[in-house]
């Protein structure tokens, strides 16, 4: 277990390097110039030359580029062009929006998606089956947008239970963050769990037909004892693989789900940002959501070394 | 949840005391599309950095009203040396800082070097380019000296990259704002809300409104649901004109048009050929259809321009005259220059719906001229960079926000290239003129020039579209400058 986790990790590191470089300098070279984004029409050649300096845009790329890694491996990301303020602090107080966000939508996508994915796998062929199944479609088809659009118009302008965006702040309590929360939680969650019930169902239909679940039921064990005992925890993987993949897909994919109920995320953030050519801020984000896919990559590896002691062995 | 609550409360304080609890409204929450990326109004073109502060938060010497004047405002009066050189400035007494520091002489000394320093950041430097001495006679008395006339001098000065700030607060200004404005700084939520409280030490007229928050929502349609479900009182610069309608029909809300000082233009590169013959200008100016433009694309709100001026001013000429729509006449002038089957050009549209939704329309219309436009959609940067600085293009639409730019005119270097000696010294007169009337005439002289000689096709005076809740007044209707300013904002009983 201790090889397989190094052999890991240390294929992380390297991950991580290599999406640094590339990050950067294609993000650079994007044409457009933060300085005169800033300044706008008007401003003089000298005022230009004046804000390049204040901003240290005026220092060769790769010189730019070992700061920017270097700072990054004690956690400074460097200062935002056009906000003046610590890149790592923005994106700290973004987080606090759509951490919970994320957390909140993979929840809610996770408590739909298994049970449903599971009752659709032993009722297969009967009515309650192809019941979920046609509603799996129906979600995978909508556009997580139009959906929040809808439950806008209905929850927030016809009935009024919601407001329609806005993020209620940490300072109005637990309740009234969730409270903000939910309709884009819901949004986000609803074409997730699709995906995921469908996958939980053909993993274990996979399962079903092995022969260790014959072997189980010729011991004894009713259908529904196999299926717990024996077929659930070996139809896990392929469910991890997508729970690890929706995690990040749910962080980084809120941005058109944070415009839609301006919710100030990450999001929203780069969003502004790639428009102000705030670049560092842009690859600052990026590589943190990187950094966030391949850790829950290498915490999904783990977990399957939990679930399947075969891995830890062959590795 | 806050709904729930809010409605409850509501409608309990309703049935106990009246419409006592409506009355002693002292709050807002102001929508607006974009977020300032800082807070310094002195170092950056952004307009939702004035948009929240100017004249809320900062003031400056003399400032903007809603209807476009331009009024005394930290100075109580001044006086004009005969040769229009020297402008000495009488201070307000008792104006005091947020931070409670006193405005004097020497805060404007501070502030107007630092605009026009060496080292300045100032986006309208230019503004301050004629000024060779600033200084403090006394605690109360400011002397500037100009090296030549200038009749746009006290205008300048109300614009918001001439608002008077504190040697002492200026280094956060970016994060933590100090003026002397009616309202302070209290709080921002970056991504989320900007806001603001009464100042009760304020010198002048106090605000009505105790508290004061500005939202930032981008998305058309979130800012529809953001009115409709009433969790904003209201909305300036409403990006979703197709919905205005529907606010129209309901009791609830009212809708403000207005103007802005935004000349939508579709911006013609003057030296690259065959744009630099006059005929095919011209040819081009009668090519589009301004009214089909202004309905298609803005849903009807807009005034169509004949030049580079705006329509609401008093020195405004009606040209739309000489570039009337004549599809027949544009053709048998492409004949005339050369260009009988038509040619192929670049048409680059920045993001706002004005050009991306209008420049589909002029497409069309130039198509049906002959004349095939590429179509290439950029963003604001990419658009800085190629279109503005590097002048690659051919045609490209943008609104001109700035109040009173017709003088871009009179600098060749300037993206569209248009150089015409004439055209310069018409301006540097206009300069020198301290003479309303005929400053007037000049302003006439020159829009005439450049309608003539058909510089750039002049769409439409882009529209200032805000929804508010019935009860709210005071707002400004137009948008002389980018502003929002709330000091004279209060609720109906």
């Amino acid at each position: 277990m201790i090889r397989y986790t190094l052999k890991r990790f240390l294929s992380l590191c390297i991950s991580l390097a290599v999406a640094s470089l590339l990050i950067f300098f294609v993000i650079e070279i994007a044409p457009g110039d933060p300085a005169s984004f800033m300044l706008g029409i008007n401003a003089q050649p000298d005022t230009v030359a004046a804000l390049r300096a204040e901003l240290g845009l005026d220092v060769p790329k790769f010189e730019r580029y070992l700061a920017w890694a270097q700072g990054m491996l004690t956690g400074d990301f460097g200062m935002s062009y056009t906000y003046r303020t610590p890149v790592s602090q923005m994106v700290a107080d973004r987080l606090w929006v759509s951490l919970p966000l994320a957390l909140f939508a993979l929840a809610l996508s996770t408590l739909i998606a298994l049970p449903a994915g599971i009752y659709a796998a032993a009722r297969r062929g009967k009515t309650g089956d192809v019941a979920v199944m046609s509603a799996t479609q129906l979600g995978v088809a909508i556009p997580n947008f139009w959906f929040a659009m809808m439950l806008v118009l209905i929850f927030a302008i016809k009935l009024r239970w919601f407001a329609g965006g806005g993020f209620a702040g940490w300072n109005k309590g637990l309740g009234a963050v969730i409270w903000s929360l939910t309709l884009p939680a819901i949004s986000l969650a609803l074409p997730q769990a699709a995906i995921l019930a469908r996958v939980m169902r053909s993993a274990l239909l996979d399962v079903m037909n092995e022969d260790f679940m014959r072997t189980a039921r010729a011991k004894g064990l009713t259908t529904t004892q196999t299926l717990w005992k024996h077929g659930l925890r070996n139809a896990l993987i392929p469910v991890l693989t997508i729970i690890g993949l929706q995690f990040s897909f749910l962080l980084a994919g809120g941005i058109i789900i944070e415009q839609v109920f301006y919710l100030p995320g990450l999001g929203r953030l780069v969003f502004q940002a790639i428009s102000a050519r705030d670049l560092i801020v842009v690859e600052s984000v990026v590589m943190l959501l990187v950094f966030a896919v391949i850790v829950v990559n290498f915490a999904v590896d783990l977990a399957y070394a939990a679930v399947d002691p075969r891995l830890r062995a062959r590795t | 949840m806050k709904h729930f609550v809010s409605q409850l409360a509501l409608a309990s304080a309703m049935s106990v005391a009246g419409f006592a609890a409506h009355a002693a409204n002292t709050e807002i929450t102001v929508a607006m599309q974009l977020e300032p990326p800082h807070l310094d109004p002195t170092s950056a073109a952004a307009g939702a950095i004035d948009s929240v502060l100017y004249s809320n938060v900062f003031e400056g010497l003399t400032r903007f009203m809603g209807d476009g004047s331009v009024v005394a405002g930290l100075a109580k009066s001044w006086d004009i040396s005969d040769d229009g050189l020297v402008y000495t400035f009488i201070l307000h007494d008792n104006v005091l800082f947020h931070d409670g520091s006193t405005m004097d002489a020497e805060d404007v000394q501070f502030s107007l070097n630092r605009a026009r320093a060496d080292d300045s950041t100032n986006a309208q430097k230019a503004l301050f380019a004629g000024i060779t001495d600033v200084s403090a006679l006394d605690a109360a008395t400011v002397v500037v000296t100009l090296d030549a006339p200038n009749g746009n001098f006290l205008f300048n000065l109300a614009w918001g990259d001439a608002i008077i700030v504190a040697p002492e607060s200026i280094g956060d200004i970016k994060q933590a704002p100090i003026g002397t404005g009616a309202f302070k700084f209290a709080n921002w939520v970056q991504g989320d809300k900007i806001e603001l409280t009464r100042n009760d030490a304020y010198w002048g007229t106090h605000a009505v409104l105790e508290n004061v928050t500005f939202k930032f929502i981008s998305d058309p349609t979130a800012a529809f649901a953001s009115v409709m479900a009433e969790d904003v009182d209201a909305f300036v610069g409403f990006p979703a004109p197709e919905n205005l309608p529907q606010f129209e029909a309901d009791p609830r809300f009212q809708v403000l048009v207005g103007s802005t000082e935004g000349e939508t233009i579709l911006s013609t590169n003057n030296k690259m050929p065959p744009f630099d013959n006059v005929k095919v200008r011209e040819a081009l100016a009668h090519a589009i259809d301004r009214q089909a433009i202004v309905d298609g694309a803005m849903f009807g709100y807009g005034t169509p321009i004949g030049t580079h001026f705006a329509p609401h001013n008093p020195a405004y000429v009606d040209l739309t005259g000489t570039s009337a729509y004549n599809p027949e006449l544009a053709k048998k002038m492409l004949a005339e220059a050369g260009f009988a089957d038509g040619f192929e050009t670049t048409l680059h549209l920045p993001p706002p719906s004005y050009a991306r939704r209008g420049g589909e329309i002029i497409a069309a219309q130039l198509a049906q001229v002959g004349i095939k436009a590429q179509i290439t959609n950029v963003e604001w940067a990419q658009w800085l960079e190629t279109v503005f600085r590097g002048k690659d293009f051919g045609l490209t639409i943008v609104s001109h926000t700035e109040p009173m730019d017709i003088g871009i005119y009179a600098n060749p270097e300037y993206y569209f290239q248009y150089d015409n000696p004439a055209f310069q010294k018409l301006m540097t007169n206009l300069n020198a003129t301290t003479d309303p009337e005929a400053r007037t005439a000049l302003m006439g002289d020159a829009q005439r020039m450049i309608s003539g000689d058909y510089v750039n096709g002049y769409l439409f005076q882009l529209a200032q579209l805000s929804v508010a809740k019935a009860g709210v007044q005071g707002l400004w209707t137009n948008a002389p400058t980018q502003a929002t300013d709330l000091t004279a904002v209060s609720w109906a009983d």
